[in-house]
C-alpha cells in the first residue's frame, strides 16, 4: 500500500480531514471517500466535463486532479446547489427549459456554468455555445441547455 | 388522442432529484464488503494466446484472485442469441458465433477480456492488470469488410469456412422488369461508417448474492433487465425467481446497453456466488470505445431505374455489413437497413440483397438509428445522384416518389428486424416533406441567397431528405397498475429507463384514466422484483409498445374501481364518473368515494369474497402490436463551407417529424433535437476508425470527436406532423431515433450542393473536412 498524505479541505462548507493515498483521483475522494455521488465520472481522461466542480470558486475536472493537490482548498460540488424543495435558479432553468434528459452530464454542466455566469452575468447564445463547449451531453443536442442558461441568466439577475 | 394530461406538456417527474444529484446512479452503489473487477483485455485483433502468466499479479496486496478462461472450465461457453435466427425470410442463412465471455486460445478482437482480476479496490484491480503477461502469437488481422468476405481471407472463426455470417435476400416485384421499363440505370458504390453509442454514463454492473436466501440481485443499467434476469438463471441454473435486476438511474442507453451475456454480467454472477461477496465493475471510457458494441460500417452497391421524367421504377442494393468478431445480435441493423432503403418511396420493384461478414473488430449491434440511416443515406444520395443526372431539383424528384396520404397501410413485401412484413400504417410523407421546404426557404434560397452568397464568395448549400422510423415493434410488453391506500398510483412496467422520461410520460397515460395527478402516479421501469415480463428498451417502442400496455391496465382498474364504487355507493355503473380522484354519482357529486378508500375496501380483510372477485385496485395488461409503427418525416439544412479548409457550418435546420400522438410534445422535441446531435456527429465525424492491424485508433474523446454545443445548428426550427397510429388506442408511434436517421443525407447533399462547382459527389458519409478536402480534389481530377 501506498503511503497515505493527510489534507484539510472544505467541501460544500463542511471542513473535511482525511488520509488519502496520493494517487487518488479528486472525483474519487467526493464520490467514494465523502460520499458525495451527484458528481459523475463520464471519461476519465478530462474530455467529457461530467466531473466538474469548483475549486476555490474555478470550474475544474475533478477527474485528472489528484485529492492531494486540493489539500488547503475549498471544493463545491452539485450538492452545494439546491435540494429538490429548493432549487437553485440554474436548476429550476434546466428543469423548465427541459435541459436535461438522463441526468448524468447534468451536474458538470451546472458547475461549468454557475462559475460562467458569476463572471458574465448576461451572455449572448454564442457565448453560452463557448462556455459550455467543454461538457458533452449525448441526449439533448444542447439546444435546450443553451435556452436554460438564457433563462438562468435572467432568473438570476432578478434575484 | 388529447387528455388533461396527455399531449401537453408537462415538466417532468424525475428532473428535481436528478438536478441535485439526489439519485443513484451504477457507480454510486456501495454494498458492505464489496470487491473491484477489472479486465485484462487483448492487445492484438487477431492473436492465438500461447500462454498468460497471473503469478505476479495474484500476488499482489489486496487482490482478492485472478482468472483466465480455464479457471472457470466448462462454465465459459458461447452466449445466447440476443434476437431469433432469420428463419422467418425464406432463404436467409447464417452463421452463429456468438460472445464468448473471455477469451479461450484464441482473441479475436483487440479489447476482448482475457483475464479478470477481482480485488479490494478498482484500483488495485487494474495495477493487477498490469502484471499479467500474455504471451501471442499474432495472426493476419481481418479489417476491411470486402476482403474479409473474399474466399482465402484469414479466418476470424477457424471453424466456419469463410468470414460469412450470413446472407439475406429480398425482392418485390421484379429488378429486371424495372430494368427493362425504364429510361435510365444509375449505379454508385457507398461506404457508410456508423457511430459508438457513447452514453455519457458507461457500462457497468453490480452482483450481490445472498447465500442464505440463495437470491441473486443484479444492479446494470441495462436496456433488457428481463433478458439480463432470464440469461442469468439459465447460466446458473437457478429459478428466474432467485435473480433480481435491477436498473438503476442510468445515463444513455443508445443501443449498445440492450446487450446480455457480455464478459461482465457472465463472469461477474458467477464469482459473486464463488467468492461470496458482492462486485462492481464500472467500465471506462477506453473500454467503451474498445469493447462494448458499437455500429460499424456497410459497403453498397446500388443501381436506380427510372423514367426520363424522375418517375422510380426499381431500385437494387447489394451489401456487406460488418458484423465484428461475433454475431450475437444477428441481422437486426441490417434487416432495418433493408426495411429503411425502400419505405416512403412508391418504388414497384425492389431488390435488396446483403453479406453480414465476421471482421477482428468489436461486435457490431445496433446504436441509434440502427441501420435505418444507412438505408436512408442510400436511397436518398441515389435520388441525388438520379436527379442530377436528369437535370431534376431533388425536392421534384422527391415529390414525384413519395407515397400518398391515401395509400395506407402499404405493404413493403419486406421482411424487418421484427420478421414480419413492414407495413406503413398510416403517415402524411407529402405534407412533411412540404412543409420542411416551406420552413427552410428552399425556393427563396435557390433563387435569391444562393446565388447572391455564391456571387460574393461564399459556399453555400442546401440539403433536402425524407425518412421512416420503423418503431415499436413486438412482441410486447406489459405492465401493472396498482392503487394504493393513499390514493396514488404505482405502475411498474418490464422495459427500463436510460433518461426518455417515461417517469412523467407513462404517468400522463395514467393519471387521465385514473383522473388523478400526474404527480401522484409513480413509475417503475426496470426492476424484475416489480414486473418480470417484458422485450426491453429499443427500436423506439417505450411509449408505444410499454404506453399502450400501461393504458390498457388502466382501464381495467378504472372499471374495477366503478365497478367497486357502485356497490358502495348503491349506484349503476353507468351513472358513475371518476373525477379528481373520486368516483362520484355524476348527477349527485356529494355522492362519492375516494380512490385511496375503494383501494382498501377492495382488499378486505375478513368475511367473504364474490365467487371470481380479484382484491386490489390493481390490474395487469399486456400489448402487442402485429407490426410496428412508422413515423416519419422530412429534414432540411443550410451549410456553409469554408473553400480554403472544408469546415462546414450548419447555419439552419429544419425539421418535421411525425409520431402520430405526442404524449409529451416537450419530451418529444428534446428526443428529436438528441437524435439531430447524434446524426450531425455521424454526418460530419464521429468515427471509429480501425488501423489495417485491427487497432482502434480512436478509442478516448480526443481521438473519436464528439458533437459540442458549438457544432450543433445555430437554428434548429421543428414542425409537427400528426397523424395517429390506428394500430393503438392512443395513436402512438416512436420517436427516439428519428432525428439520428435522415441527417447524414442531408449533410451531404447540403455540401456537395455548396461545393457543387467543382462537380463533388459523395459517396460515404463522415464528411469531415479533409474528407471533404480528398474528395473535391479527386473531383478536380487531382
Amino acid at each position: 500500500m501506498a503511503q497515505k498524505v493527510k489534507i484539510n479541505l472544505t467541501v460544500n462548507g463542511k471542513a473535511y480531514q482525511r488520509e488519502v493515498e496520493p494517487r487518488l483521483l479528486l472525483s474519487d475522494f467526493i464520490r467514494h471517500d465523502l460520499g458525495l455521488t451527484g458528481t459523475h465520472v463520464g471519461c476519465e481522461h478530462g474530455l467529457c466535463g461530467a466531473c466538474t466542480v469548483l475549486v476555490d470558486g474555478e470550474a475544474v475536472r475533478s477527474c485528472i486532479l489528484f485529492a492531494v493537490q486540493v489539500d488547503g482548498s475549498e471544493v463545491r460540488t452539485v450538492e452545494s446547489l439546491g435540494t429538490p424543495d429548493n432549487l437553485h435558479p440554474l436548476q429550476q432553468a434546466f428543469i423548465e427549459k427541459h435541459a436535461l434528459q438522463c441526468g448524468f452530464c447534468t451536474p458538470g454542466f451546472l458547475m461549468t456554468i454557475v462559475e460562467y455566469l458569476g463572471k458574465n452575468p448576461n451572455p449572448s447564445d454564442e457565448e453560452i455555445r463557448e462556455a459550455i463547449d467543454g461538457n458533452f451531453c449525448r441526449c439533448t443536442g444542447y439546444v435546450n441547455i443553451v435556452e436554460a442558461v438564457r433563462l438562468a441568466a435572467q432568473k438570476m439577475a432578478s434575484h | 388522442m388529447a387528455g388533461k394530461f396527455v399531449h401537453q406538456s408537462i415538466k417532468r417527474n424525475e428532473d428535481p432529484d436528478l438536478i441535485t444529484g439526489k439519485v443513484q446512479f451504477l457507480d454510486d452503489i456501495e454494498l458492505p464488503g464489496m470487491l473491484h473487477a477489472a479486465f485484462k483485455r487483448a492487445d492484438y485483433a487477431h492473436a492465438r494466446i500461447l500462454n498468460i502468466d497471473v503469478s505476479e499479479a495474484r500476488k499482489l496486496p489486496g487482490v482478492i484472485a485472478v482468472y483466465t478462461a480455464a479457471d472457470f472450465g466448462d462454465y465459459i461457453k458461447p452466449g445466447p442469441l440476443q434476437v431469433p435466427p432469420p428463419t422467418a425470410i425464406k432463404g436467409a442463412t447464417y452463421t452463429a458465433r456468438t460472445t464468448l465471455p473471455i477469451a479461450v486460445d484464441k482473441v479475436r478482437f483487440s479489447g476482448e477480456p482475457v483475464a479478470v482480476v477481482i480485488a479490494e479496490s478498482r484500483y488495485i484491480a487494474e495495477d493487477a492488470c498490469d502484471l499479467i503477461f500474455v504471451d501471442y502469437d499474432p495472426l493476419d488481422a481481418v479489417v476491411d469488410l470486402e476482403k474479409a468476405a473474399q474466399p482465402g481471407a484469414p479466418l476470424v472463426h477457424d471453424d466456419t469456412g469463410s468470414n460469412l455470417a450470413g446472407h439475406v435476400f429480398q425482392e418485390r416485384g421484379s429488378w429486371e422488369q424495372a430494368v427493362k421499363e425504364s429510361d435510365l440505370v444509375v449505379k454508385r458504390r457507398f461506404f457508410i461508417n456508423r457511430v459508438a453509442g457513447a452514453a455519457m454514463e458507461n457500462r457497468g454492473i453490480v452482483v450481490k448474492w445472498d447465500a442464505l436466501a440463495k437470491e441473486m440481485t443484479i444492479w446494470c443499467g441495462t436496456q433488457s433487465p428481463i433478458a439480463l434476469r432470464n440469461q442469468t438463471a439459465a447460466r446458473l441454473g437457478l429459478f428466474e425467481s432467485q435473480v433480481r435486476v435491477i436498473s438503476p438511474n442510468t445515463g444513455g442507453g443508445f443501443g449498445p446497453k440492450i446487450n446480455t451475456s457480455m464478459p461482465d454480467d457472465v463472469l461477474l454472477t458467477y464469482l459473486a456466488i464463488k467468492l461470496e461477496r458482492p462486485i462492481k465493475w464500472y467500465e471506462d471510457r477506453r473500454e467503451n470505445f474498445l469493447a462494448t458494441t458499437s455500429e460499424r460500417d456497410q459497403v453498397h452497391y446500388c443501381e436506380i431505374a427510372l423514367k426520363k421524367d424522375g418517375t422510380v421504377l426499381g431500385f437494387k442494393d447489394y451489401f456487406f455489413h460488418n458484423s465484428g468478431a461475433y454475431n450475437p445480435y444477428m441481422m437486426t441493423i441490417p434487416l432495418n437497413t433493408q426495411t429503411h432503403t425502400v419505405s416512403n418511396y412508391r418504388i414497384p420493384h425492389f431488390q435488396t440483397e446483403f453479406n453480414l461478414v465476421f471482421t477482428n473488430q468489436m461486435i457490431a449491434t445496433p446504436v441509434r438509428g440502427a441501420g435505418r440511416p444507412f438505408g436512408t443515406f442510400v436511397i436518398e444520395r441515389m435520388l441525388d445522384a438520379a436527379a442530377k443526372e436528369l437535370g431534376m431539383d431533388k425536392v421534384e424528384i422527391r415529390r414525384k416518389n413519395l407515397l400518398k396520404s391515401t395509400e395506407y397501410p402499404a405493404y413493403t413485401g419486406i421482411i424487418g428486424q421484427d420478421f414480419v412484413e413492414g407495413v406503413l400504417d398510416s403517415g402524411d410523407y407529402p405534407t412533411a416533406l412540404e412543409k420542411t421546404v416551406e420552413m427552410i426557404g428552399y425556393d427563396q434560397f435557390r433563387k435569391e441567397i444562393q446565388p447572391r452568397l455564391r456571387a460574393e464568395g461564399k459556399y453555400v448549400g442546401i440539403g433536402v431528405a425524407c425518412f421512416t422510423e420503423g418503431t415499436a415493434v413486438g412482441p410486447y410488453e406489459g405492465a401493472k397498475i396498482t392503487v394504493g391506500g393513499n390514493g396514488k398510483v404505482v405502475v411498474s412496467t418490464g422495459i427500463s429507463s436510460q433518461g426518455q422520461g417515461h417517469y412523467t410520460s407513462f404517468a400522463q397515460i395514467v393519471a387521465d384514466q385514473l383522473a388523478v395527478d400526474v404527480k401522484d402516479v409513480k413509475v417503475i421501469t426496470g426492476d424484475t422484483g416489480f414486473f418480470g415480463w417484458g422485450a426491453g428498451t429499443f427500436a423506439s417502442r417505450g411509449i408505444t409498445v410499454a404506453g399502450t400496455a400501461i393504458y390498457l391496465a388502466a382501464q381495467k382498474v378504472h372499471d374495477k374501481a366503478l365497478k367497486l364504487a357502485s356497490k358502495i355507493l348503491e349506484a349503476p355503473v353507468e351513472e358513475l364518473e371518476l373525477v379528481d380522484g373520486v368516483v362520484r354519482v355524476a348527477d349527485v357529486p356529494a355522492k362519492f368515494i375516494s380512490l385511496g378508500d375503494l383501494a382498501m375496501r377492495a382488499n378486505p380483510q375478513r368475511g367473504v369474497m364474490e365467487p371470481g372477485a380479484e382484491p386490489g385496485l390493481e390490474a395487469i395488461a399486456y400489448y402487442g402490436p402485429p407490426y410496428g409503427a412508422t413515423g416519419a418525416g422530412a429534414m432540411a439544412m443550410i451549410v456553409e463551407v469554408d473553400a480554403q479548409t472544408m469546415k462546414v457550418k450548419v447555419d439552419q435546420l429544419a425539421m418535421v417529424h411525425d409520431c402520430g400522438t405526442p404524449v409529451n410534445p416537450m419530451i418529444v422535441e428534446g428526443q428529436v433535437h438528441g437524435g439531430i446531435q447524434m446524426g450531425i456527429g455521424d454526418a460530419f465525424y464521429e468515427e471509429l476508425v480501425y488501423d489495417e492491424t485491427g487497432q482502434l485508433v480512436t478509442a478516448s474523446f480526443m481521438d473519436y470527436l464528439f458533437p459540442q454545443a458549438s457544432d450543433m445548428p445555430a437554428k434548429i426550427e421543428l414542425g409537427h406532423l400528426e397523424t395517429p397510429s390506428p394500430l393503438n388506442p392512443l395513436g402512438l408511434k416512436g420517436v427516439g431515433e428519428a432525428g439520428a436517421i435522415p441527417t447524414p443525407a442531408v449533410f451531404a447533399q447540403a455540401v456537395e450542393d455548396a461545393l457543387k462547382d467543382s462537380g463533388v459527389e459523395f459517396t460515404q458519409d463522415t464528411l469531415s473536412p479533409s474528407r471533404i478536402f480528398t474528395f473535391v480534389q479527386k473531383a478536380k481530377g487531382g
